[in-house]
């Protein structure tokens, strides 16, 4: 008897940790157990400031996608960014575009698409024409001192 | 001069000796023909010990330093108008760091010391050689199991221990500081990463638990069967599981969040 | 020098030592199978040392120990703890597994080395403690039972398997006149019954005598005196009768080796 009472608290103990370990996932980490179907499209950019994988790709604000691959084109010598768009938002124009953004004054850099009028769509595989890198402080305290000068 | 040179060389030998057996009598105790029959119902009862009695310990101090992260993180954060990072501060912190190391020490402290204070104690009543001549290998019988049970305990331990404290740390922040409870959470999941975070905190705990427990059986078993050598062996157990967890932590941190 | 027609264990040219002090120095003990064999002498002489030796625990510094024809430093792992399942041991603290209950320690060896069923065990485990008289005790826990009944349940637990060998480290120490009786009376039967080879290791000259086949007398790393009941009981040997007789002073040391006990006492520490 007393091993029955024993071996019931061992298996509730394992299952609180696993029950543990799911509410960690579900609902501090916001995991999204059904993975989502995408599509890749890439943008090139002259300097990518903090943005890293798994960033966010938002649209007016809501999350659309994340960047799955940060390289450096060795032709274009510039920031090749590999996003993963979902599938549902599949109404991208070939002239929508990409902006590194920066979430708050000091947050965390994100990509920003800004859908343009042409009545084609990106598909998986194509690339954002028209970017926008990302504002780094010190090149723009740069201009201003520049521009003060030459005034 | 050049005795105490050699002196400490010979206390490096005898350290590095120390390990050497240690790693052996690990390998000899888990590496041999797994015998799931007998070795379940004593893996069982190691975990009743070592992982459902450190439950309450665990609970109560995870709630603690959950509800003082929120205060402290309040009172820092509110100076910047961003209280509403209070829940991604603390669910950082407790999943990538506090939940593992501080849930390694407290185990170090109530487990790890009893372990050894055990096996330490059926050395010295002869409890070890009397298996023995029974035929039955005390390395599998006594440490195998009480090393699976550390190992297996101490991930679950430190689950449980990060999700009480983020509870703590909703508690205080969103019911008694009044922060909007939507912009809590959502920021905590846009910066928890699951696999980044809680699977890399998951893993030291995991790291954590073979070390302490590793510690603390060799001990038990290494240790002078008297009285004396039991309580030196379970003050070792519990200072170099301390030191080896705080260490480790390092070393982990900075190849799985520093880019090194 | 007698020599035995069957040796079970055979022990050639032993020698041990415990740091710098010799414990055994080239020493030769034959054991004869199905008899009582007595290992007597003074404390801290190594007996228990010996009996260690026998069961692999401790490894001999030059010699060959034989039992059964298998030479027991040189056996591997596995050889030697299926040897140790042939052999039992009564350690001279009990050594009781103290988590669990008197039955489930007696249960303990037959559990491991055995697939009996559940009944059979308990008739087996009811047998032997009711042969050391304390088939009552069998729900309490070892911390509960007084020295002399501890030491019977692991005298039950020893024997639980039928070893071929047991070995005694000091059955009698600790026991009133009747259990010393019962005890005596047990050891013997096991070994007249079952043909288990005994060893005893005992400072109770009387009961050993008594008992045993053939007695070993060490002392001083060497076996001074070896032979039947009658032949070390009659011996004119000045050791081994200052031995026999409880005699505090002669030839066998009571004192540890140690410095001249009045220079000692008169050193300025
Ligand atoms: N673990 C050990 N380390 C060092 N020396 C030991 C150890 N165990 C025993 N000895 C020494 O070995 C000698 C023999 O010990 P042993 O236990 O065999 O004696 P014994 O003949 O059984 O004595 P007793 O009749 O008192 O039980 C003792 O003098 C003791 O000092
Ligand atoms: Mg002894």
């Amino acid at each position: 008897m007393r091993i029955r009472v024993m071996e019931i608290g061992v298996g509730a103990f394992l299952l609180a940790g696993m029950v543990a370990l799911l509410m960690l996932a579900l609902n501090v980490s916001g995991l999204n157990l059904e993975r989502k179907n995408t599509y890749k499209v890439y943008a090139r950019f002259e300097n990518i400031g903090g943005l890293t994988e798994r960033s966010k790709v938002t649209m007016s604000g809501v999350l659309i996608g994340q960047v799955s691959d940060i390289r450096l084109d060795q032709d274009a010598l510039q920031a090749l960014v590999e996003m993963e768009i979902h599938e549902e938002v599949d109404f991208l124009s070939i002239d929508s575009s990409a902006s590194i953004l920066t979430a708050g004054l000091l947050g965390e850099k994100y990509i920003g698409v800004v859908v343009g009028a042409e009545e084609e769509y990106l598909q998986d595989g194509d690339f954002f024409e028209d970017t926008q890198s990302a504002l780094v402080l010190e090149d723009l305290i740069g201009k201003f001192l520049f521009n003060e000068v030459s005034e | 001069m050049l005795d105490l040179v050699a002196r400490l060389g010979h206390k490096g030998l005898k350290k590095l000796e120390a390990f050497g057996s240690a790693g052996v009598i690990l390998m000899q105790a888990l590496v041999a023909r797994p015998q799931p029959f007998t070795m379940l119902p004593l893996v069982v009862k190691q975990i009743h010990f070592v992982g459902v009695l450190s439950l309450i310990i665990i609970v109560v101090s995870g709630l603690f330093i959950g509800m003082v992260l929120g205060l402290q993180g309040y009172t820092i954060l509110v100076d910047y108008g961003s209280e509403q990072a209070v829940g991604q501060m603390v669910a950082l912190s407790l999943v990538r760091e506090l939940a593992p190391v501080v849930t390694a020490l407290l185990f170090a402290g109530r487990a790890g010391s009893a372990l050894t204070a055990e096996i330490g104690l059926m050395k010295a009543t002869e409890q070890l050689s009397s298996l023995e001549m029974i035929g039955v290998d005390p390395l599998r019988r006594i440490i195998a199991p009480r090393f699976w049970a550390g190992f297996i305990c101490l991930p679950v331990l430190a689950t449980i221990f990060s999700l009480v404290g983020i509870m703590g740390g909703a508690l205080v922040g969103i019911d008694w500081l009044g922060i909007y409870e939507g912009s809590f959470w959502s920021n905590m999941q846009n910066s928890v990463d699951f696999r980044e975070d809680i699977l890399n905190g998951l893993i030291k705990a995991v790291v954590f638990g073979f070390v302490v427990t590793w510690i603390a059986v060799f001990q038990g078993y290494d240790c002078v069967p008297t009285s004396e050598g039991i309580s030196d062996a379970t003050t070792k157990t519990v200072v170099y599981s301390s030191l080896s967890v705080l260490a480790l932590d390092f070393v982990l941190t900075a190849l799985m969040f520093g880019d090194l | 020098m007698d020599s035995f027609e069957d040796v079970i264990i055979d022990i050639q040219n032993l020698s041990f030592a415990r740091g710098e002090r010799a414990i055994y120095n080239n020493v030769d003990i034959q054991v004869p199978r199905g008899k009582i064999t007595a290992i007597m002498g003074p404390s801290g002489t190594g007996k228990t040392t010996l009996l260690k030796l026998i069961g692999g625990q401790l490894k001999p510094d030059q010699g060959s120990i034989l039992v059964a024809g298998k030479d027991i430093p040189r056996l591997g792992r596995r050889e030697l703890f299926d040897m140790r399942a042939r052999m039992g041991m009564l350690f001279q603290s009990g050594a009781l597994f103290t988590d669990i209950s008197v039955y489930e320690n007696v249960a303990f060896p037959l559990r491991v080395h055995t697939d009996l069923s559940e009944e059979m065990i308990r008739d087996v485990v009811l047998m032997k403690l009711h042969a050391v008289g304390l088939r009552g005790a069998r729900d309490l826990m070892p911390s509960e039972l007084s020295g002399g009944m501890a030491r019977r349940v692991a005298l039950a637990r020893a024997i639980a398997l039928d070893p071929e060998i047991v070995m005694y480290d000091e059955p009698f120490a600790g026991q009133d006149p009747i259990a010393m009786g019962v005890l005596v009376n047990l050891i013997r039967r096991l070994n007249r019954a079952l043909g288990h080879t005994s060893i005893i290791v005992s400072h109770d000259i009387q009961e050993t005598l008594g008992i045993a086949d053939y007695i070993y007398l060490i002392s001083d790393a060497e076996v001074i005196a070896r032979g039947t009941p009658e032949e070390i009981a009659n011996t004119s040997s000045q050791k081994v009768r200052q031995f026999i007789d409880g005699l505090p002073d002669g030839p066998v040391p009571f004192h540890f080796p140690a410095g001249d006990y009045q220079s000692e006492l008169l050193q300025d520490s």
